[in-house]
């Protein structure tokens, strides 16, 4: 059973600021949610290796070579703030 | 009735422009004209491209008129899903956090096509990153079936599968994760294919369950998905999770005979939750693939119920960690005023992603967190395994595997927003795929109430030829392409 206070942690986790209706709202569907994902249980998995992708592709490699890059002004002509060349953002410490 | 140009596929479009009886930029005004007309009803664009489409429609007449080396899909209009990166063009995945996003450089597909001589029209409407069954969760409109307005047009590709049906493309690229190609191509009858996992180049395609996406084709024939394929699969350096090997040549599949094709059909996929019109229709389609000499056997998928509760802790998980990137630091939404910079990533996303997106960035966090990781992330890793085995065993046995795409007809808009997991039982029929990186693709194989049901077939990794080859040999035989979405809501 997944707490208020539970959704809270998460929430904090995954950087969202909950309203008390979505903190409501999303205790109550995560909840029903994840009821329903229970039936995992049933199988017996203790000798099954885990899939994490399909492909028997591993370490792909390309040439080592140069090639050309974004201009740093197409880079930065997206961003909310700059100063200059930089990216601008609030005080961290 | 003779077909205006917008109602035509690429192979028609084709013969056309090399016979130089029509000119791309008549083909490309036609389309123009038809969302002019209808797009105020069918909300299917997010961004119309009319200036740079008839640029682009222009250099294909030239190339066409110099002799120059043209293929298939040269001055043919067509749509993008809005989470492929287009250089120059704003790319929003239909999200508040990126409204204003305008990428410096193209997607692999994009590139591709236009390579090809492909001409953009617009980018089409889905829901939030690619999220969602009935692109309900589009932060800015929702999209309407061209069949019935007032029911859905499936997700999360809706945008792009309503356009082809509405006459506003000739084609469209969707992206599928869980069904976001084939449930929509299915709810506007159109096709639509997700290939193997690997086969087309993800370089420029906004990441959602990275496991698990794929680009793939809405067209309105087999053969014009066909031919779209070709142009868009294959090795990009840029993706390394693409498949290195050469691309076989998929037109050459179509040879309109299926007999000796080992059909499996899983019982699991007419049971529970399945609308009996739907596997009526679905059942009359295998009665004809037997009759035109397909081998027809039951079979059984035993962990298919699994799919579902596999699936929806999987994506969420990969999401979560995916969608950690929209910061508001470096481009996308950011909050207006801040204290430090954690509040500043804290509100610009919560003001700017969706319920439905914060709900499986939610879900995905609370299943990768310490002390559920186990119980919930690893037992989905591992239950993915087994749905992996199933079709293997089945494919040993069996060339495709025929099921409904979706469980039910399209629903009425509204129905199903205020509960997710009916939501998610939407894709019910479409999630084991993705899971197992397999081929599948959805074409129209009857009409209940006036509305599309849509046939999958799914084979073995790499396996699009034969696909193609079953889809294309039945289209032919039932005839359901020729219908088209053009209904009373045109008045």
């Amino acid at each position: 059973m997944i707490t208020e206070k539970d959704v809270d942690h998460v929430a904090l986790l995954g950087r969202l600021k909950l309203t008390d209706e979505e903190r409501r709202l999303y205790t109550g569907q995560l909840n029903n949610i994840l009821e329903h994902f229970e039936r995992l249980k049933e199988l017996d998995t203790e000798d099954v290796p885990p899939t994490a992708h399909v492909l028997p592709l591993s370490n792909v490699f390309r040439a080592d070579r140069t090639g050309p890059d974004l201009a740093p002004e197409d880079v930065l002509a997206g961003a909310p703030e700059r100063d200059g060349q930089y990216f601008k953002v609030p005080r961290i410490v | 009735m003779v077909k205006l140009l917008y109602q035509k596929n690429i192979a028609e479009l084709h013969e056309l422009l090399v016979r130089r009886e029509v000119s791309a930029v008549e083909i490309t005004r036609s389309v123009l004209d038809r969302i002019d007309r209808v797009d105020g009803k069918i909300k299917a664009y997010v961004t119309v491209t009319r200036e740079q489409a008839l640029a682009a429609a222009q250099a294909a007449d030239q190339r066409l008129a110099a002799g120059e080396a043209t293929g298939p899909l040269t001055g043919i209009p067509m749509a993008l899903k809005d989470n492929m990166c287009t250089r120059g063009v704003p790319t929003t995945c239909s999200s508040r956090i990126l409204a204003n996003f305008v990428p410096p450089y193209d997607a692999t597909v994009v590139e591709r096509l236009a390579g090809a001589g492909a001409v953009m029209v617009g980018k089409t409407n889905l829901d939030e990153f690619a999220m969602g069954s009935s692109t309900e969760n589009s932060a800015f409109f929702t999209t309407s079936n061209p069949w019935n307005p007032e029911t859905v047009p499936g997700g999360s590709s809706g945008g792009s599968a309503a356009a082809v049906a509405a006459g506003e493309a000739v084609f469209a690229l969707g992206s599928d994760t869980g069904g976001s190609i084939r449930q929509p191509a299915s709810f506007c009858g159109v096709v639509g294919m997700k290939p193997t996992y690997g086969l087309v180049s993800r370089y420029g395609l906004v990441a959602f369950a990275s496991s698990l996406d794929q680009i793939g084709p809405l067209t309105k024939t087999v053969t014009d998905c066909a031919l779209v394929l070709q142009a868009i699969a294959g090795p990009d350096e840029r993706d390394s999770t693409c498949a290195p090997d050469p691309v076989p040549a998929f037109a050459s599949a179509l040879t309109g005979d299926v007999r000796g094709i080992r059909v499996g059909v899983p019982g699991e996929y007419f049971g529970e939750g399945v609308d009996p019109r739907v596997a009526g229709a679905v059942q009359a389609a295998i009665d004809l693939l037997a009759a035109m000499g397909a081998e027809v056997e039951e079979t059984s998928l035993p962990h298919t119920s699994y799919a579902l509760p596999v699936y929806y802790l999987i994506a969420p998980a990969e999401a979560s960690s995916n969608l950690a990137r929209y910061d508001g630091v470096r481009y996308g939404y950011r909050t207006p005023a801040s204290d430090d910079v954690v509040d500043m990533f804290m509100k610009s996303r919560s003001e700017g992603f969706g319920a439905e997106v914060k709900r499986r960035i939610m879900l995905g966090t609370y299943a990768l967190s310490a002390g559920y990781y186990d119980a919930y992330y690893l037992k989905a890793l591992k239950v993915r395994t087994l749905i992996k085995r199933d079709f293997d065993r089945a494919f040993s046995r069996y060339d495709v595997l025929v099921t409904p795409t979706s469980p039910t007809l399209p629903f009425r808009k509204g129905e199903r927003t205020m509960d997710p997991v009916a939501m998610y039982m939407s894709d019910l029929c479409t999630l084991a795929a993705p899971l197992a990186g397999i081929p599948a693709l959805s074409l129209t194989c009857g009409f209940v109430d006036d509305l599309p049901v849509g046939l999958q077939l799914m084979g073995p990794p790499f396996g699009e030829r034969t696909i193609l080859r079953v889809a294309h040999a039945y289209e032919q035989k039932a005839g359901h392409w020729r219908r088209r979405a053009e209904g009373a809501w045109e008045q």
